[in-house]
């Protein structure tokens, strides 16, 4: 089976607008780690290691929001929507564990 | 063991996934990517629980509260990598045709939840202070 053969002729239904949904949710649940990453930072005292470590939860942050609205665009761009680059769902993975990391700096 | 490093080079390089197979129906790979964003999420929120723990339990025992945040966090990242390699391994298996891989996962991760869970009832029937 090739690819034409795969997606000519069937109805996306809303898998697509599923897909993007999903992508959506998952943003906002990168955005409330980040915001309490800034919280921890700003809480108790602020020092610099702190702030800068809290900073760093916002950038991941806006980098996983890039990931995500790429991917976005990519879905919307046409039938049958392009499978999700591996590549893509790494950076993703590692914009989560970077977090992760931070948080245990900050805990630390 | 060597299985999961063939596994990591394949998070990197969509060519050689590509070259694997047919491509199924994208119906399908979009359920997957949606599986997939389904246990980032509930990385995130372990992450995001670890957090909270650390910072909404301020009169907890510092090594206690240290231990529930690390654990969490730990979990976190766990759940964060486990899900990029359970998407490549299910993308793979669909384009070969074969079962979907069975996974461990969900049990081991429910354990730990419920560990935690049980070590949150301790702290609080013990006592803040410990």
């Amino acid at each position: 089976m090739s690819a034409g053969e795969a997606g000519a002729g069937r109805d996306p239904g809303l898998q697509p607008e599923r897909t993007r949904l999903a992508w959506r949710r998952t943003t906002l649940s990168a955005a409330v780690a980040a915001v309490l990453a800034v919280r921890a930072a700003l809480h108790g005292g602020a020092s610099a290691g702190a702030v800068v470590l809290g900073a760093l939860c916002c950038g991941l942050f806006l980098a996983f929001l890039r990931v995500a609205h790429l991917r976005i665009h990519a879905l919307a761009a046409g039938t049958p929507p392009p499978a999700l680059a591996p590549r893509r769902a790494t950076a993703a993975v590692l914009c989560a564990v970077a977090m992760a990391v931070c948080a245990a700096a900050l805990v630390l | 063991m060597s299985e999961f490093v063939r596994n990591i080079r394949l998070w990197f390089a969509p060519e050689r996934l590509r070259d694997e197979g047919g491509t199924p129906d994208y119906r399908f790979s979009l359920a997957n990517e949606r599986t997939f964003l389904a246990w980032l999420r509930t990385a995130l929120a372990l992450i995001g629980g670890g957090f909270a723990v650390d910072q909404f339990l301020p009169d907890l025992r510092r090594a206690w509260r240290v231990g529930l945040a690390l654990a969490l966090l730990a979990a976190g990242v766990l759940c964060a990598l486990r899900a990029v390699n359970h998407w490549v391994r299910c993308e793979r298996a669909m384009r070969r045709g074969e079962d979907l891989p069975a996974s461990r996962f969900p049990v081991l991760l429910s354990l730990v939840v419920a560990v935690v869970a049980v070590a949150m009832v301790l702290v609080v029937l013990v006592g803040w202070e410990g």
